[in-house]
């Protein structure tokens, strides 16, 4: 039987992982660089898988995806400074049950926004790259300064509630315990999102839909809201992401959806744009790199994403899991 | 003359015409019909936009290439004129060779990209430029050895033009910030006739096919990565030049001068709201633009503090939200005016003439 899955790129994570090992030394650093990596990568992840749905699914290509995780991010500060007395618990129980509401508040509001977005932005410019680029470019100005009218210009800090702060001991390795949260969590949205597109009809549907959209109209579904189902998706998935990158971060400026927005087009070059997988090998790369070259050669560290991009390209022009259109 | 100068490529609109004459007239009396500095900074500003927003549109609105690194060349431009002033001092020479050693670099690096990226599929493209802007973005605010880092550097010009340099014209006195301004004046009008020239000519016709169809551009047999780096390495030039302007009137460059985002989202709302693939909508645009930018503001404040009593209203008309507004006006502009104010005025003249022929 033949194999249709490629396993080449996936391979890539483990052998740069290995490859770093003699650079590094001591493997205690190692894991705890490698464990760092992979949450930053599993965050990543989260935020650009949203974006990969949108452009895979729909064809668009949304430079406003940011505004939805700096949305997401500010939620959450509202969500998590009204319920002090859970963050600052040090149970890990208590704070679980602060910061699943946050996401949650923070995923409605960004798929809330999503919804109005894409019906005000992205709906008029369906099928013109040029114009999406330049709108939804707009539509982040928009998100932005109004993210500044409510909740200020200004840094807030979100910290992590105090039951997630700290480290964990693995063997020599100081490992974060956010960072354990971050891989888990990223974990569970990959999972979820292959199960949807590939094990149920609602991804049947996605995909065929995307294959001939005319077909699956004649077929008596509406093709069009399952795209907007899908849009509305990947705001909240950003929003999530957003979250999960504030508290990674343990502050958020009204800017960090641009700044964020660099990093995940670097993921979906990498990956090609349109595969979930290939989102997830290229912030699991992106991650990677980033905290093995902060630690061997801090000056490299912004470069080191170019580069990686610019090396997988060469590879692979279209990224390592292309969509075959 | 005329045509010659302007490449054949009239105004094709009374309204138009009139307003580049009246913009004309405008910034070449400037320095004498309003008084203050921020005026001439205002028109100066304007001279420089004019040059960089005519670059860009080189690429974006001719070639069809979205492309976010533009400012990284600005930033060259002004950053070959702020280090060379630096570190040999205010004389014509080290203005040359700074100017001349970032046309170089821009040259390189335009290269590059465009050989590296514009073979990959077109839409990474505005993509890995964004990366690329980022990078070099940082990387200019880390050499502060050579940069000044974040708080940029401070530097004399030659001078003749500057500030101390004293004379009497018409009897009245005069500095060199005159003869500069009107440097910049020269300058910008010569580019941006330059880049008229361009787009009119057969190459230029050869972008605006590729922007149309690029399949068909290829299959009639033009080379479409050749045409296109070319046409990214023009933009990137001019638009070091434009940087080489900015850095030659501020005395001071730094990255949030002429490196930030902010730029170049200014850059990408003038050359929508002008109108792209039209040469007199960046000029056009640029004109407006940075007259409301630096206005508005202004009237924002006004009309702020006229509603203090409701503080959801002041936050959203506070002067440091004039962002939002132009943001919508953006928005709308790509949605209702995808042709920009030149090409409203353009069709419209157009439209006039028809229906008088029928």
């Amino acid at each position: 039987m033949k194999s249709d899955v490629d396993w080449m790129p996936v391979a890539l994570v483990p052998v740069l992982a290995l490859l770093v090992l003699p650079f590094v030394g001591s493997p205690s650093t190692w894991v705890t660089l490698t464990v760092a990596g992979l949450a930053m990568g599993m965050i990543i992840f989260i935020i650009a898988s949203g974006l990969t749905l949108v452009f895979g699914l729909m064809d668009v290509l949304n430079f406003g995806h940011g505004v939805f995780i700096a949305l997401g991010a500010f939620v959450a500060t509202s969500v998590l400074g009204a319920m002090g007395d859970w963050t600052g618990s040090d149970s890990l129980v208590r704070n679980l049950l602060a910061v699943l509401p946050a996401m949650l508040a923070a995923m409605l509001v960004a798929g809330a926004i999503g919804l109005a977005f894409e019906r005000f932005i992205v709906r008029p410019v369906y099928g013109n790259h040029l114009k999406q680029i330049l709108i939804t470019m707009g539509g982040m100005i928009i998100g932005e300064e109004l993210i500044k009218v409510i909740w200020g210009p200004q840094q807030i800090p979100l910290p992590l509630p105090v039951g997630m702060q700290g480290t964990l001991l693995l063997g020599d390795a100081a490992v974060e315990k956010y960072r354990l949260i971050a891989v888990v969590v990223g974990i569970a949205v990959f999972a979820l999102l292959l199960w949807t597109l590939t094990r149920t009809k609602l991804g049947l549907l996605i995909r065929a839909g995307v294959q001939d959209r005319e077909m699956v109209e004649a077929l008596g579904y509406r093709i069009h809201l399952l795209f907007i189902g899908v849009f509305v998706a990947g705001s909240a998935l950003a929003g999530l992401g957003g979250v999960m990158w504030g508290l990674y971060q343990q502050n958020v400026v009204p800017q960090m959806g641009a700044h964020v927005n660099v990093l995940i087009f670097i993921v979906l070059i990498i990956g090609g744009l349109g595969s979930t997988t290939g989102a997830l090998v290229g912030a699991l790369l992106v991650g990677l790199m980033a905290n093995y070259t902060g630690f061997l050669v801090p000056k490299m560290a912004l470069f080191s994403n170019i580069l990686l991009m610019m090396a997988i390209l060469l590879w692979r022009p279209q990224g390592v899991y292309a969509l075959s259109r | 003359m005329l045509a010659r100068l302007l490449s054949r490529d009239f105004p094709r609109s009374r309204v138009l015409a009139v307003l580049l004459v009246a913009m004309l007239i405008a910034l070449a009396v400037t320095p004498f019909a309003i008084p203050g500095v921020k005026a001439l900074n205002v028109a100066a500003k304007v001279l420089v936009f004019m040059v960089l927003v005519a670059s860009f549109d080189l690429l974006l609105g001719y070639t069809g290439i979205v492309s976010f690194a533009h400012t990284m060349f600005f930033g060259i431009g002004a950053y070959g004129v702020s280090i060379a002033l630096t570190r040999m001092g205010p004389d014509w020479s080290a203005l040359a060779l700074g100017i001349a050693a970032a046309l170089a670099l821009s040259f390189v690096l335009a290269l590059a990209i465009g050989l590296f990226s514009l073979r990959v599929r077109a839409i990474f493209f505005s993509m890995i430029t964004l990366a690329f802007a980022a990078a070099f973005q940082t990387l200019a605010s880390q050499l502060s050895e050579f940069t000044g880092g974040e708080d940029g550097l401070t530097y004399k010009v030659p001078e003749v033009l500057s500030p101390s340099f004293d004379f009497t014209l018409f009897g009245r006195d005069m500095d060199g910030r005159l003869v500069c301004y009107y440097l910049l004046l020269v300058v910008a009008v010569v580019l941006v006739l330059a880049l008229l020239r361009i787009v009119n000519s057969p190459f230029g016709r050869v972008l605006q096919a590729i922007r149309e169809n690029e399949f068909r551009a290829e299959a009639i047999g033009y080379k479409v990565v050749v045409f296109r780096t070319t046409s990214a390495i023009l933009s990137a030039l001019f638009a070091t030049l434009a940087g080489a302007m900015l850095a030659l009137w501020l005395r001071y460059n730094g990255p949030d001068t002429s490196l930030s985002f902010e730029v170049m989202l200014d850059v990408l709302l003038i050359v929508v709201i002008g109108g792209m693939g039209t040469i007199y909508g960046a000029a056009v645009g640029a004109g407006l633009f940075i007259v409301a930018q630096s206005y508005l503001q202004d009237l924002l404040r006004i009309a702020s503090e006229a509603v203090s009593g409701l503080p959801w209203l002041a936050a959203l008309l506070s002067p440091d939200r004039w962002l939002l507004w132009m943001g919508l006006l953006f928005v709308l502009s790509v949605y209702y005016f995808p042709t920009g104010i030149v090409g409203r005025l353009r069709s419209r003249a157009a439209g006039h003439q028809v229906t008088v022929r029928q």
